[in-house]
């Protein structure tokens, strides 16, 4: 025990001498939150829409209003028929997104006929945008509609009513925290660990390290601490930023958030610890911490892209990507506040991919020395 | 009571069907400086691994400070110390943590690691620059420093793996007292080395040719043995007859 904490405390000492790597370790994840949250957004907020309005009645300058009203909206009105304003150089400029023209007698079409038309054009070289936009204006104008048909008497008017549960106004926080939790984790403690480890290879010191009575798989688990121990600062500073600063509910027990990402760490950890006993160089070993686990995390985990959506083969996959199961249990926890027996296959899957590492480690390392 | 403090006897290492080291028996007594010598490629490094505890023989039987290389490498690991060539203390750690550390995983006690660490950087002269990173000092200290770490917890044995790589005469000459000093305590020296004068400082030396000892005894013994002025001679006159090289 003794041996192990002057072990331990070397590691610290190798963690906190390197000041440039231990500021990038700890302020990441702080960057990352603050990007994603603010820069990375999909929410809509203020979009310039321009409205061609050709009607000029009443019924248009309330449809106008209507949109100007939102917090999504910012109206602006254009007249064709007056300025020379140019549609297609507008949206080539590029500041213009979303177009809305109001065809010429839009109230009595409306009163007269009882329906009537609206055109919306939408800059769709960025679609994700532009359904999104779409999506928000003719929520809109449903409303307006509806508004409108309530005044007068409609037999059949059937409304579906979307209630969107645990995250009512789709803010993104709710899926981009519990990603980044996942994604600087699995940062920290897979390449973090298995460069600390191939580093004493590196540098001869390993040597020294096998030869005396310290057990080696003690080598491994002792330059492991320092990472836990900064990922679980880590791990309070995303959840401090994403509760206080992204507004971000937390439902469920703290205790279970702390023990199953502890597991989490533990995965990663077995992952860098099992990567450095394939490695020889530092530099490999970040390669593959970067390519077969980074990009999988990023990809397969359902933070970025649905997995619903995806071929089998690659739903299939991402079932090995720790970040996947982890990506679930921190929302289950934190926003829709479930309690253990409701993730628990997740935390089996975790533990599974942990007892799997852990035993191809050891076997991997008996290899080598025998 | 046996002095013998390392003992082979058809002591053999294979990788498949290549023998690294085939059938080297020797025994190394107490307080005696080995020299352990061989072309790259003759098997050294994977003998002294065998003797170290970290690679299991395939045959044949070794005693390392009175343990058996199969069964009881945990008490071999207590009672040798180790230097590699490669540089073996860690640069961002400053000398003192260094010393502090090393002591630590041999289990010595807070209270011997500071009094053998005082003596230690007291001898080496380095009272003042305890706080210095190991980074910053010459190769020569840090070789200085790295074989008096290896030997802090009183080691039965050192092993050392050509330790003197690179360094100035002046300095190989200090590194020398010190193992001489070494030797006087009672530590058994076990060394490697590529320098063939300094295989004439050692007590005892063996030369390995492709996996098989092919010459042992005194440097003396062996340049009468080679009728040969020097080591040098005797080395050349074993080595041209070695069918590997690396």
């Amino acid at each position: 025990m003794k041996q192990f904490m002057a072990f331990v405390k070397k590691e610290f000492v190798h963690v906190l001498r390197d000041r440039k790597t231990l500021l990038i370790l700890i302020g990441m994840p702080i960057m990352q939150i603050l990007l994603f949250g603010f820069a990375m957004s999909n929410e809509i907020k203020e979009t310039k829409v321009v409205i061609v309005d050709q009607a000029i009645d009443n019924s248009s300058a309330k449809l106008v209003a209507r949109i100007d009203a939102s917090e999504y909206f910012d109206a602006e009105i254009r007249d064709l028929t007056i300025t020379d304003f140019n549609i297609e150089a507008a949206f080539k400029k590029g500041d213009l997104k979303i177009l809305l023209i109001i065809p010429p007698s839009f109230e009595s079409h409306i009163l007269h006929e009882g329906s009537a038309q609206l055109r919306i054009i939408a800059d769709a070289s960025d679609p994700n945008t532009a359904s999104l936009l779409t999506t928000y204006l003719t929520s809109i104008i449903q409303d307006f509609q509806k508004d409108n048909l309530s005044i007068q008497t409609i037999p059949y008017n059937i409304e579906p009513e979307v209630r969107m549960i645990y995250n009512p106004q789709l803010l993104s926080a709710h899926n981009f925290v519990p990603g980044v939790m996942a994604l600087v984790l699995m940062l920290v403690c897979v390449m973090m660990t298995a460069i600390t480890i191939v580093r004493e290879k590196e540098l001869g010191t390993m040597e020294v390290l096998l030869v005396s009575p310290y057990k080696p798989a003690l080598v491994m688990i002792s330059k492991a601490v320092p990472y836990l121990a900064l990922s679980w600062i880590n791990l309070i500073t995303i959840v401090l930023l994403g509760v206080f600063v992204m507004g971000l509910p937390f439902n469920g027990s703290i205790l279970l958030l702390f023990v199953e990402s502890t597991l989490f760490i533990l995965t990663c950890l077995t992952i860098g610890i099992f990567i450095s006993n394939i490695t020889s160089s530092q530099q490999v070993a970040m390669l593959i911490s970067l390519m077969g686990m980074m990009l999988p995390t990023v990809l397969l985990s359902g933070f970025v892209f649905p997995l619903e959506n995806m071929p089998k083969l690659l739903q299939w996959i991402s079932n090995v990507i720790p970040a996947r199961w982890y990506y679930v249990i921190v929302k289950d926890i934190m926003i829709k506040g479930t309690g253990f027996m409701d993730i628990l296959k997740e935390t089996l899957a975790l533990l599974t991919i942990t007892a799997f590492f852990f035993i191809m480690s050891i076997k991997k390392f008996k290899q080598r020395l025998a | 009571m046996n002095d013998k403090v390392i003992e082979t006897d058809e002591l053999t290492k294979k990788f498949g069907s290549f023998t690294a080291v085939d059938k080297i028996s020797f025994s190394i007594e107490k307080g005696e400086i080995f020299g352990f010598l061989g072309a790259n490629g003759a098997g050294k490094t994977t003998a002294m691994k065998m003797l170290c505890g970290l690679s299991k023989p395939t045959s044949g039987k070794a005693k390392v400070g009175g343990f058996d290389v199969y069964t009881q490498t945990e008490s071999i690991k207590k009672n040798i110390g180790y230097m590699s060539q490669k540089f073996s203390l860690y640069e961002d750690l400053n000398i003192m943590e260094n010393i502090t550390f090393y002591g630590g995983i041999y289990g010595l006690s807070s209270k011997e690691i500071k009094m053998r660490g005082e003596a230690l950087v007291e001898k080496l002269g380095l009272k003042n620059e305890t706080k210095k990173m190991v980074a910053s000092l010459p190769l020569g200290w840090k070789q200085k420093l790295a074989f008096s770490v290896a030997i802090l917890h009183e080691p039965k044995i050192v092993f050392l793996d050509e330790p003197t790589g690179g360094v100035d005469p002046v300095t190989r000459r200090q590194f020398w007292n010190l193992i001489y000093e070494a030797a006087q305590r009672g530590i058994t020296v076990f060394l490697t080395t590529h320098y063939m004068d300094e295989a004439e400082y050692c007590d005892r030396i063996s030369i390995m040719v492709d996996g098989r000892i092919d010459a042992i005894g005194t440097p003396g013994q062996l340049r009468e043995a080679f009728k040969a002025t020097n080591m040098d001679e005797v080395f050349y006159s074993l080595a041209r007859g070695a069918k590997r090289s690396e």
